[in-house]
């Protein structure tokens, strides 16, 4: 049996990740409202920086500024960005990076004291143990009260405005129905939406966290909030097999990219921005002339220590790899591949659309870090700056809000629609194998690893067909335990976020960034009718897009509604 | 890309079913530590690190060049130290001060 467990509090936030931790601090620090942060698994550990992370990629260096910042990632995204979105976040960088370096985060410093930069917007750190130090400065305070194990489902919703949300525990058979008066969404970004590199026992060992299954995108969507940029998928240039990341070698030790023949090909292709490193090793590969590799062989001894220290801090599968090969970077080049594509606000620019203070188009509902869209490369640094500047806007409007319940028949109604996967007869199908039907169709289809991420629209017409078939078998899928419970509604929440997904890449009748969004139809960019953004609102069952003008950097941009 | 905990070494803590980012190590009828979904885990060796007594093996899947090794790690207040096993038994000992950044 299931007893239902009601929560009120001045602020949820829904993911306690980087951003929402760090929103959770900010919030605590200025004032004495509640907060509570629901987390599906321990914050200690949880979300895509479980293992650790290799730098703060996101960081105002020497001769930079956060005009030039924003710049930078108007560049590197193709003009497609919020670039008012950017540059609220450029304006924060350096104070959040003071600010973890005071929790704890090792930051590399020169003899002045000055932190050594790794690139033009990059600061070197050690970040193994960035969540836990995050974690413990919030379980520090007492007016935040942390629900480690909550997997929430959905927004409780009421005339139009998010009151809360409902979800279970996977540790006691409880559900949770939490009411706040503001909720801020921080629930990161899709992974496992495609067919991933490692299809068989590995299938795990990817790029993104996968147990960061777009969650929040989907509450949104079924909510009927504004969504953007989706088809702006992200797909990461990493090492193959171990799918470690590759900036750690190529700028900590400035390496190059060559194929088989030990040619430099990135230059052939065009200017080396993200996507074009990736889209030169995907065109090689297919024109035989892979494997693609960084070039590292003849580095130094003490070089490859330092290499291997570095990825047991962030991702140690590299460093068993180099050790139990006998080898390592210095006698051999590290091949690289593309990965799966993700949908990550924190890259890319997938994810809610927000006005300046990072709401959402539901009224009392913020959305910040992986999912929220918009401002791609806001990295780890980006997503703190997120947290607090929802939590500023957070602390000034709170006084006007207040807490409104669903009545009993509505949250009986809700928890029945969470356990009815307990009762259901036994399937046909497994949660696995709807799983694997979403990756297959997603991969051939929609553009995945194997089509070199190309797609067109006959293509898609596959591929979203066979989502709405999918949508309806998970019904029929059937729970033995929690953590069962849990799967089906990671694939459900996959599944909406695909269905959303389609739909952007339909809509962009161009090509405008190499391999996040290859459309087959439509090779060339159009920058006389595409310098717009894509966005959906979902409604009665059909995404329905909506083209909105690009917001510049000096703009505060509010939603029309509020 | 999996781990294992070693039964025999297990305290019953449960720090490790904790603090899994997926939900994936859970208790036998014996109160000992297990991976009861070892192809979901994503290798981030929070478990690894959390144990107390140096129970947890984590190894590279077989489809990703695993080769027998594996490793576990013994954490001592500001170091880590980082132990990696290859198949001929060949142990390397790897030290990380937890306070110094990395150099790339």
């Amino acid at each position: 049996m299931f007893e239902i467990k009601t929560i009120e509090t001045d602020v949820l936030i829904i993911g306690g990740g980087t951003a929402g931790c760090f929103c959770a601090l900010t919030i605590s620090e200025q004032s004495d409202l509640n907060v509570v942060i629901t987390d599906k698994a321990h914050i200690k550990r949880s979300g895509c920086l479980a293992a650790g992370v290799n730098a703060l990629n996101a960081y105002i260096g020497k001769g930079e500024t956060p005009e030039s910042f924003v710049d930078y990632v108007r560049g590197d995204s193709e003009g497609v960005i919020r670039e008012d979105l950017v540059y609220t976040i450029a304006q924060r960088l350096n104070k959040v990076a003071r600010r973890l370096e005071e929790l704890g985060v090792p930051i590399l410093k020169d003899q002045n004291g000055e932190y050594v930069q790794r690139g033009p917007r990059s600061v070197k750190i050690n970040g193994e143990n960035i969540k836990p130090l995050l974690a413990e400065a919030v379980l520090d305070k007492d007016n935040i009260n942390v629900l480690n194990h909550v997997n929430i489902v959905d927004y409780l919703v009421k005339d139009g405005a998010v009151v809360g949300a409902v979800g279970f525990s996977l540790k006691d058979n409880r559900i949770y129905e939490i009411y706040a008066k503001k909720t801020v969404c921080a629930t990161g970004g899709a992974a496992g939406l495609y067919k991933p590199n490692n299809p068989a026992f590995s299938r795990h060992k990817m790029w993104y966290s996968p147990f960061n299954t777009g969650a929040g995108y989907a509450m949104g969507v079924r909510a009927g909030a504004e969504m953007t940029t989706f088809e702006m998928r992200f797909i990461a240039l990493r090492c193959k097999d171990t799918i470690a990341p590759t900036g750690t070698i190529s700028q900590g030790i400035n390496t190059v990219q060559v194929n088989a023949k030990g040619e430099e090909y990135v230059g052939k292709y065009g200017e080396p921005t993200t996507y074009m490193r990736l889209y030169a090793t995907v065109m090689e590969n297919l024109k035989g002339n892979g494997p693609c590799f960084l070039k590292t062989r003849g580095i130094t001894r003490e070089q490859q220590n330092e290499l291997i220290k570095a990825y047991l801090n962030m991702a140690p599968a590299q460093a068993l790899k180099w050790v139990e090969m006998n080898s390592g970077p210095a006698e051999e080049n590290v091949e690289i591949e593309g990965t799966e594509p993700y949908i990550v606000g924190g890259h890319a620019a997938s994810g809610y659309w927000v006005d300046a203070d990072r709401r959402t188009t539901i009224q009392n509902l913020y959305a910040i870090g992986d999912v929220a869209g918009g401002s791609p490369k806001k990295y780890v640094t980006g997503c703190l700056a997120e947290g607090e500047i929802a939590a500023m806007s957070i602390l000034e409007t709170i006084k006007e809000g207040h807490i409104v319940r669903l009545n009993r028949d509505e949250i009986s109604r809700k928890s029945k629609d969470i356990l009815h996967f307990f009762s259901n007869e036994p399937p046909l199908y497994t949660i696995e194998e709807v799983e694997g039907a979403m990756q297959k169709v997603m991969d051939e289809y929609a553009g995945g690893i194997s089509m070199a991420y190309i797609y067109n629209n006959a293509k898609l017409a596959i591929a979203a067909k066979r989502i709405e078939e999918l949508l309806t078998i998970v019904e029929a899928l059937k729970a033995e335990s929690v953590h069962e419970l849990l799967s089906i509604f990671e694939i459900i929440d996959r599944l909406f976020v695909c269905k959303v997904l389609i739909k952007h890449l339909e809509a962009r009748q161009e090509t405008r960034w190499r391999c996040y969004q290859e459309n087959g139809d439509y090779p060339q960019k159009d920058d006389d009718r595409w310098m717009k953004y894509v966005n959906s609102v979902y409604k009665d069952g059909e995404v329905e897009i909506l083209l909105r003008d690009l917001v510049g950097r000096d703009e505060t941009y509010e939603h029309p509604s509020q | 890309m999996s781990i294992q905990v070693n039964k025999a070494k297990c305290v019953s803590c449960g720090q490790c079913c904790d603090v899994c980012p997926g939900n994936l190590i859970q208790k036998d009828k014996n109160d000992k530590a297990y991976i009861k979904y070892p192809q979901e885990c994503w290798g981030c060796t929070a478990c690894v690190k959390e144990c107390p007594v140096g129970a947890i093996k984590y190894h590279l899947g077989i489809d990703i060049g695993g080769k027998g090794g594996y490793l576990y790690t013994k954490n001592r207040g500001d170091y880590m130290d980082w132990f990696i096993v290859s198949l001929d038994r060949r142990k390397h000992q790897i030290t990380i001060n937890k306070k110094e950044s990395n150099k790339y």
